[in-house]
C-alpha cells in the first residue's frame, strides 16, 4: 500500500464507537491486546443485535409473512456483503458456518468423503492452529491417507523449497493459514496455491487471521476454499463463512442433514437442496449473521488499507520497544506480520507475565495458543502475544511496555 | 495448640489487607511468597505427583504424621507456587477431616477468587482437589486400619 493512498484514520472517534473498550480492569483503564482471540464489537454490530430480536424476529427462508420476508432479506444480504467483501465469483460459494474451525471440519468431512483415498496426501503447515490439523487427522485417520508439513523457518515463515519437496502426484489437499495467529506471519499463499495445483491438489486458506487486517480476493488467489470468522473481524462469536469453488461444492456431499438443505424427503429417499443451502442446515444463526453483515460494512467503512496501516505502525513501534527490553526474545520475525507480537522473557513463565499484566489492566494471551506443535518446534512451553487491532494506540503499547519492565525489574 | 483452618486463614486475610486490594501489588506479594517456598525435590516432580493444570504445572506430595497431614508442592509458574505456599501453611498439621470440610473463603478476600474458577489455566483449582483426594485417600487408610 502506497501512503500518498491511505486514509488516516480517526483512532480517538473509532475507539468511541466500541463501548467495551472503556472501562476500568484492577483499577486501571483497560488495554484491550487479545484481538487475535477475538476482538471487540463496535456499536452499529451490538444494536444491530437488539434491533433484529426486538423487530423483525422469524424464522428465515420459511415463512410467507412479513417478519419473516424482513428477515431473510437481511441475512441474505450478508451474504452478498460477504460475496464482495472476499469477491467470490457467486453467493453461491458463501455458505454460513460456526466459524472457521466448523468451516474447515465441514471441507474435511465432506470433501474428505468423496476426494481423499488410501494412500492420499495431505500438506499442512507447521504454523497451523490446532482447527487446521485436527480435522486433517480426523480424514487421514479413517481413510488411511497421510498427513505431510511443512517446515517452519527460526523467523517463523514456512519453509517453500521444503514445501515444494512434499508435493507430489498424490497430494490432494493442501491447508494453511493466511497469517499466523501465534507469530503473525503472513503466508505466501499465492505461491503456494500455484504449486500446489500444478500437482492438482485442491488448497484451503484458513483466513481467520486475515479477515480483519489483510485483502482477500478469492479468485485473484484461485484458492479452493477461504474461510473466515466473523468474531475475529469485528463481528459477533458464532457465525462465519466458508467460501468454495462452486464446482467443487457441487461435488461435495452434505455436512449436516436436516431442514433447508433439503429439496424433498421421503422416508425411501431425500434429496438436496442447492448451493449454498445445502450445506446450511437447520435454523442458521439469523441474528448474529446479520450483525456479522455490519461488521463488514464496518471495515468496509474504514478501508482494509487503511486498518492495515495503523495496525502496521503499531507493529513496527511495538516491535521496536519490546526489543529495548532486557531478558525478551521476540518469536516470530517474519518480513510479513499482521499486528502481533509474540514473545517470551527468561526465566519468567508466560503465564506470570500475563497474570501481572492484567494486574495493570492490560489484556495479553499467554500459552500455546492452539498451536502446541508450532510452540514446540521453537522449543517453549508458550509465549506472551499482543494482538493489535485498529482501536489500539501507541499510548497503550507503551503500557504494555512499562507493565513488561516493571515485572522484568521485579523477577530479576 | 495449633492453629485452626479458619484461625490461618484470617491470618493470611489480615495480612493481604495491608496491600489495600492493589491488584498488582497483590501479584507481587504472592509471587514474593512462592520464591519463599522450598523447592520441591526434583526427584519428586514425576508425572505421577503433577497435577495438571493447562498452563500451570503443579506438583504434590502429601504424607500422614500422628494422624495430620503435611504437603510438599512446587509449580513452573511464579503465582501458582506462591497461592499453593499458602494453601501448604493452611492445610499443614491438619486432620484430614479438617481439611475435606475446609472451606477456603481467604481467596475472596484476598482477590484471588479466580483462580479456583473454571478457567482451564488452572493448576492452582486442580491442586485443591487433589489435596482434598489425599485428605480422603489417608482417611480412609486410618478407617480401614481401626
Amino acid at each position: 500500500m502506497s501512503v500518498a493512498t491511505r486514509v488516516s484514520l480517526d483512532i480517538e472517534n473509532i475507539r468511541k464507537q466500541f463501548p467495551v473498550l472503556h472501562q476500568k480492569v484492577n483499577g486501571r483503564d483497560l488495554v484491550y491486546f487479545d484481538n487475535a482471540a477475538t476482538n471487540q464489537k463496535p456499536e452499529v454490530v451490538i444494536n444491530t443485535l437488539t434491533e433484529y430480536y426486538k423487530g423483525y424476529n422469524a424464522n428465515i427462508h420459511r415463512g410467507i409473512h412479513t417478519l419473516a420476508e424482513k428477515a431473510t432479506k437481511a441475512y441474505e444480504e450478508t451474504r452478498q456483503l460477504a460475496k464482495a467483501f472476499i469477491n467470490a465469483a457467486s453467493e453461491q460459494e458463501i455458505i454460513f458456518v460456526r466459524g472457521v474451525t466448523e468451516a474447515i471440519n465441514l471441507v474435511a468431512a465432506s470433501y474428505g468423503k468423496t476426494f481423499i483415498q488410501s494412500g492420499d496426501e495431505i500438506i499442512i503447515s507447521g504454523l497451523e492452529h490446532h482447527s487446521n490439523i485436527v480435522p486433517w487427522q480426523f480424514v487421514c485417520e479413517s481413510k488411511g491417507a497421510i498427513l505431510k508439513v511443512i517446515n517452519v523457518t527460526d523467523s517463523g515463515e514456512l519453509d517453500l523449497s521444503h514445501y515444494k519437496t512434499l508435493l507430489t502426484s498424490r497430494t490432494k489437499l493442501v491447508a494453511v493459514n493466511h497469517a499466523s495467529n501465534s507469530l503473525g506471519t503472513i503466508n505466501p499463499i499465492k505461491q503456494i496455491i500455484d504449486l500446489a495445483h500444478a500437482h492438482g491438489a485442491v488448497v484451503l486458506i484458513d483466513g481467520a487471521q486475515a479477515g480483519a487486517h489483510l485483502e482477500i480476493d478469492v479468485q485473484a488467489l484461485n484458492c479452493d476454499f477461504y474461510c473466515l470468522s466473523s468474531h475475529k473481524m469485528f463481528g459477533p462469536t458464532g457465525t462465519g463463512i466458508l467460501y468454495g469453488k462452486k464446482a467443487l461444492l457441487e461435488l461435495m456431499p452434505p455436512y449436516q442433514g436436516g431442514g433447508e438443505m433439503i429439496k424433498t424427503v421421503t422416508f425411501e429417499k431425500t434429496t438436496y437442496n442447492d448451493l449454498p443451502y445445502k450445506f446450511e442446515a437447520g435454523t442458521p444463526n439469523i441474528a448474529d449473521v446479520i450483525a456479522f453483515g455490519k461488521a463488514i460494512e464496518f471495515i468496509n467503512g474504514l478501508g482494509k488499507d487503511a486498518i492495515a496501516a495503523h495496525e502496521h505502525e503499531l507493529l513496527v513501534y511495538a516491535t521496536e520497544k519490546v526489543k529495548t527490553l532486557p531478558h525478551v526474545t521476540i518469536i516470530g520475525e517474519a518480513k510479513e506480520k499482521v499486528g502481533v507480537v509474540s514473545f517470551t522473557v527468561e526465566g519468567i513463565h508466560p503465564f506470570d507475565i500475563g497474570q501481572m499484566l492484567d494486574a495493570r489492566g492490560i489484556a495479553v494471551r499467554t500459552g500455546h495458543h492452539c498451536t502446541e506443535p508450532l510452540m514446540a518446534r521453537f522449543g517453549i512451553e508458550g509465549t506472551v502475544r499482543a494482538s493489535f487491532s485498529v482501536y489500539n494506540t501507541k499510548g497503550e503499547v507503551d503500557q504494555l511496555i512499562e507493565g513488561l519492565d516493571r515485572i522484568i525489574k521485579f523477577m530479576k | 495448640m495449633a492453629k485452626s483452618i479458619s484461625e490461618i486463614q484470617d491470618e493470611i486475610i489480615s495480612e493481604f489487607s495491608l496491600l489495600d486490594g492493589d491488584m498488582e501489588m497483590t501479584v507481587f506479594y504472592i509471587m514474593e511468597l512462592g520464591q519463599k517456598l522450598p523447592d520441591m525435590n526434583p526427584a519428586e516432580k514425576t508425572e505421577t505427583n503433577e497435577v495438571k493444570g493447562c498452563q500451570s504445572k503443579v506438583w504434590l506430595t502429601a504424607k500422614l504424621e500422628s494422624d495430620k497431614l503435611f504437603f510438599a508442592a512446587d509449580s513452573n509458574t511464579a503465582i501458582t507456587k506462591g497461592l499453593v505456599s499458602l494453601l501448604v501453611r493452611i492445610f499443614n498439621g491438619q486432620s484430614p477431616d479438617g481439611i475435606l470440610n475446609a472451606d477456603l473463603y481467604f481467596m475472596h478476600k484476598i482477590g484471588m477468587e479466580r483462580f479456583i474458577g473454571t478457567q482451564r489455566s488452572n493448576g492452582f483449582a486442580a491442586m485443591i482437589k487433589q489435596m482434598k483426594l489425599y485428605a480422603l485417600a489417608f482417611k480412609t487408610q486410618q478407617e480401614v486400619r481401626s
